[in-house]
Order: structure tokens, then C-alpha cells, then sequence
């Protein structure tokens, strides 16, 4: 059954929200983790704590934030649907 | 003093990008040039589309001038360039699949194409076709220059006989192959990226004695190193913008979010960009940051670091590997650039403004013209290079953010969005941005990328109240 534009719409603006989310978290743990942890003492390999927390696990978090986002809340949409729906119309194939 | 041994893998290298150029242009389907030749039939995987996407925007200044700031900086600097960890995830998650989507009801291979359906007006194709030259020409010029230093100073060769090396090869499979060839030459090109990051950060950790002696080594000899408020909040958050969510602006990477197969392909690039990214950024910028501890000598400029720890570091044979790997970051962002410039040309400009039918085998000939043309006219700029190259890229790609940033995202998710919006946020945006940059405004370090994109804002939503709503038509096919 096809969907209405409308309906995928609807799904599109909410997985853009979505990834939008993501990003301000991404940003907020890089804030929070760089700057509340400037002064603490301990290392990893060497690292400062500040250091590791915000660059190193902040992008393994930001990874495994993605691979969840991806696999929960997108959805497949059939692409090809469209091309059919209004061919050469606008734009012109040459 | 020249050295074989290291030219050696480099040639090598750039006769494979060539043999695959040729073979994909054999391979490539006749249906419909435009599209095969643009962006590629529409045809990429999730594994050629993450890896295009960070391609074309890890440039050189990845590979030589951010390693080499974060070595008179430290870590806050490795800090900053973890701010491009999203790039991928945010551009194909925002964009990708309404792109995805309207390109495909409209034909569209170009983000002009996509401006022009959503605005129907030629002066916004205009606006944008001469503002995307223009930086992207820019962009060109420095990649070229940052290439050919990097050349000259690892292989002893001169810079002129770097830039025709590598120069004439990015320009010819571009040319030859279009955007297949562009996409699957970027895949490898990022794995030789990753491949070449391994092997330098590993040379200077072992050089050092382990991470953590090293480390304490440089913090020892100045604590500023180690501490991330070295680099001024306001120039760092910033950064959030030009580096951060200003690249949902980028017509280079959200012209990918057109070229992919089917949304699974979409889905895992997302995730593999993201992994990439961060390894790059990451594994550069702190490899730059350790040499603090391990280079002997001091460095004449920034972008002298990492050449300098390859030539002490690394034996002949293994610097030519490493070479290839910002060669890499050179050429992919090059091929692309280039080939949406001469998208811009034939498709934008001579298709709206001379609309008459082409036959294809013309068409094929002037487009493999003009790409090559463009190719050409930033080579010929680098062959002299101007001064300051670093910071031309940064403000070459701040000015494409200022002019494409709000067109782009609001015609997708405003309704209300129309062509008046779109003219008076062009040139304001664009105006307010070089106004700044050429009075050399500087307001706490903040990057005028900020202002230029507030200023773009904010004429957006004058014009367009002051314009007509958009025709139902366009309504329809955009918001259904």
C-alpha cells in the first residue's frame, strides 16, 4: 500500500528532529565531560580524565548513539515510488 | 635532496585512482547522462556513501594544519576538531532522505536544481551557481597548495612537479570518470586516510615510550598543553557552527544525500560516516598534539609539523605510503568540488539560462569540457600560491554556509519559505560575512560564520513576509 506524502513527511521531520537531538547531546556531553572534569586528577593511557571522557568516549558514545537512533526510529521508504509518480515534468531528462 | 623511494608508492598509488576511473567510465550505464555523469546514476551503497561524504570533506587541513596547531596548542585544539565528529550522521539524518525524495520527483542532480524547483527563480540559480564557484574554486586552490607543500617537503621534489603529479591525475579522473568515479576513488582514498593516520600515530607513541610517558612529558614542560580552556571558549563554541551544524549548508555533502540507492544504504552510512570521522579527527589531531614530545627542531610554520615528523620517523619507502594518505584527503575533496562546479556550469547556468535540447553526445563533450576547464583554472591559481592558505578554505567554506545554510534547510521545513526569502538572505548573508571578514572584524574570536549566518536568518524571514506565499503547485510537491 502507498503511503501519502503527508504521512511520510510526518516520519521524515521526526527522524530530523531526531538526529537534530542527537547532535545538542553530542554537544552537551562534550561540554559537560571537557570542562566539569578540567581539574580532575585521573588518566586513562596517560590521558587526561577531561580528555578521555569528552574525545574518546564521547565519540564511541556518539557512534553507539547513532547505530540506536538508526535502527529504533528510522524507517525504510520506498525511494523508486516516486520517481514514477511524476516523470518528466519538472527538470527534464536531456 | 630527492628521493626515489618515497615517489615510488606515490605513483603507484596515482595510477591505480586512474585504472579505476577508467574502469568505472567503461562500466557506466548509457541511460541518461546527466545523472550518471553528476551524481552517479543514483546507484551508491551505504559503505561508497559514508565514506564519499567524509572524503570530500576531511581535506588537507586535517591532515597538515589542524596535527599542526594541536601542536603548539595541545589537546584543547584535538578538542576542537572533535566538534566534526556528527558531520555525517547530521547531514544524511537531516537532509537525506526528503533530498533523497524531491530529487527524484524533479529530476534534480544539482542543489540548485533543488533551490530552483523549491523557488522558481532564476535569480536565486544565479546567485547560487556564481557563489559556489567562486568558494569552490577557492577551496580548490588551497587543497592544490596544501598538497604541493606537503609534496615538496616529504619528497625533496619540487612543489610545481607535485602539483602536476597529482594535479593533472584528480583532474583527469574527474573529468573522465564524473561522479561514479568521484565516489568510488573517495572510498579508497579514505581507507589509504585511515591506513596513513595508523601508521604515523603508532610511529610517534613508539618514538615516545608509550602514551602515558609521553603525555606527562609534554605536560611537564607546559601545563597549557594538557589543559582544554587554552583555546578561548568563544572561538571554540564557535566552531560548533562553522564545523558543526553550518554543514547541513555544504552543497558538497548534501548534494551526496541525492546519490544514494535506497534509505538502507542511507541508514549505515550514517553510522560507518560517524566511526570515520571520529578516527581521522581524532587520531591526526592527537598524533600533531604528541610530536610536541618527540620533534626534534622547531618548525617554521604549523603546517611544517607533520612533514617533519614523517621525514624523522618514518623510513623512505613507509613516508610515501603515509604521503598518500593527505594526498587522499587532497584529491577526493578536489574531485568533488570539481565536479559540482561543472555541475554548476552545464546543468545550473546553461540549462536554466539556455534551455534549448542538447543532444547527448554534445552535452558529453561540454561537460567533460568545463570540468576539465575548471580543473585547470584553480591549478593554473596554485602554481603561484598566495599566501595564508589556511585560512582561505575556513573562509571559503563559511561563505558557502552563509549563502546555502537557510535556503537549504528552510525550504525543506518551511512551508512559508519563498524566493524573496531566498535572495535577501543570499545576499545578505553572503554581504554581511565578507563585509566582516574584509573590514577584519573580529568580535571575542567568535568565527564571522556566526554573524554571517544570523544576518542570512534574519533576512529570510523579512523577505519572505514581505513576499508572496508559494504557488500550491510547489506546496504540493514538497509538503504534499
Amino acid at each position: 500500500m502507498k503511503k501519502s506524502m503527508k504521512e511520510i513527511n510526518r516520519q521524515l521531520n521526526k527522524e530530523a528532529l531526531l538526529t537534530l537531538g542527537l547532535f545538542l547531546l553530542f554537544f552537551l556531553w562534550w561540554y559537560a565531560t571537557a570542562y566539569g572534569l578540567a581539574d580532575a586528577e585521573w588518566t586513562v593511557f596517560g590521558l587526561p580524565a577531561w580528555f578521555f571522557m569528552s574525545c574518546v568516549v564521547g565519540w564511541i558514545l556518539c557512534c553507539l548513539g547513532v547505530t540506536f537512533m538508526v535502527k529504533k526510529f528510522f524507517r525504510d521508504v520506498d525511494l523508486d515510488e516516486f520517481a514514477e509518480e511524476l516523470p518528466n515534468e519538472k527538470g527534464g531528462r536531456e | 635532496m630527492e628521493n626515489f623511494a618515497v615517489i615510488l608508492p606515490l605513483i603507484l598509488y596515482l595510477i591505480l585512482m586512474l585504472g579505476i576511473a577508467w574502469y568505472v567510465t567503461r562500466r557506466a550505464s548509457k541511460h541518461n547522462f546527466m545523472e550518471d555523469y553528476f551524481i552517479g546514476g543514483r546507484s551508491l551503497g551505504g559503505f561508497v556513501l559514508g565514506m564519499t561524504l567524509i572524503a570530500t570533506f576531511v581535506s588537507a587541513s586535517s591532515f597538515i594544519g589542524g596535527p599542526g596547531v594541536a601542536y603548539s596548542t595541545g589537546l584543547s585544539w584535538v578538542l576542537l576538531s572533535m566538534i566534526q565528529v556528527p558531520t555525517a550522521f547530521l547531514t544524511l539524518g537531516v537532509l537525506g532522505k526528503k533530498f533523497a525524495i524531491i530529487a527524484r520527483r524533479i529530476q534534480a542532480v544539482t542543489v540548485t536544481d533543488y533551490l530552483y524547483a523549491r523557488y522558481k527563480s532564476k535569480t536565486v540559480v544565479l546567485l547560487a551557481s556564481i557563489s559556489l564557484l567562486v568558494f569552490f574554486i577557492a577551496m580548490m586552490v588551497a587543497q592544490f597548495i596544501g598538497g604541493g607543500v606537503l609534496f615538496q617537503n616529504i619528497t625533496g621534489y619540487s612543489y610545481v612537479i607535485g602539483l602536476i603529479l597529482f594535479g593533472i591525475v584528480v583532474v583527469v579522473y574527474t573529468t573522465v570518470g564524473g561522479f561514479k568515479a568521484v565516489a568510488i576513488t573517495d572510498t579508497i582514498q579514505a581507507m589509504v586516510m585511515v591506513a596513513a593516520t595508523i601508521t604515523i600515530l603508532v610511529a610517534v607513541i613508539n618514538k615516545g615510550g608509550g602514551l602515558p610517558n609521553l603525555v606527562e612529558n609534554i605536560s611537564a614542560a607546559n601545563p597549557a598543553m594538557v589543559d582544554p580552556e587554552a583555546t578561548p571558549k568563544p572561538q571554540i563554541l564557535s566552531y560548533w557552527i562553522l564545523v558543526g551544524l553550518g554543514l547541513l549548508g555544504l552543497p558538497q555533502t548534501s548534494v551526496r544525500c541525492m546519490s544514494f540507492k535506497n534509505t538502507k544504504a542511507l541508514h549505515s552510512s550514517m553510522i560507518i560516516g560517524t566511526i570515520v570521522v571520529g578516527f581521522l579527527m581524532l587520531g591526526m589531531h592527537l598524533t600533531g598534539f604528541l610530536s610536541a614530545g618527540i620533534l626534534e627542531g622547531t618548525p617554521a610554520t604549523s603546517d611544517n609539523v607533520i612533514p617533519m615528523v614523517v621525514l624523522q620517523e618514518l623510513p623512505s619507502f613507509w613516508a610515501g605510503l603515509f604521503l598518500a594518505g593527505p594526498l587522499a584527503a587532497v584529491m577526493s575533496t578536489v574531485s568533488s568540488l570539481l565536479i559540482l562546479a561543472s555541475a554548476a556550469i552545464i546543468k545550473d547556468l546553461l540549462g536554466r539560462f539556455s534551455p534549448k535540447q542538447r543532444e547527448a553526445k554534445q552535452l558529453r563533450k561540454i561537460s567533460l569540457l568545463a570540468t576539465g576547464l575548471i580543473g585547470l583554472i584553480a591549478f593554473a591559481f596554485a602554481i603561484e600560491p598566495p599566501d595564508l592558505i589556511v585560512w582561505i578554505n575556513l573562509f571559503a567554506m563559511g561563505g558557502l554556509e552563509a549563502a546555502f545554510f537557510w535556503p537549504t534547510v528552510l525550504g525543506l521545513f518551511w512551508k512559508r519559505a519563498n524566493k524573496e526569502g531566498v535572495i535577501a538572505s543570499m545576499i545578505g548573508g553572503i554581504g554581511t560575512y565578507l563585509l566582516l571578514g574584509g573590514l577584519g572584524v573580529s568580535i571575542q574570536g567568535i568565527n564571522n560564520v556566526v554573524f554571517g549566518l544570523l544576518a542570512s536568518l534574519l533576512f529570510f524571514i523579512i523577505g519572505t513576509y514581505l513576499g508572496k506565499r508559494p504557488d500550491a503547485e510547489t506546496t504540493e510537491l514538497f509538503f504534499g
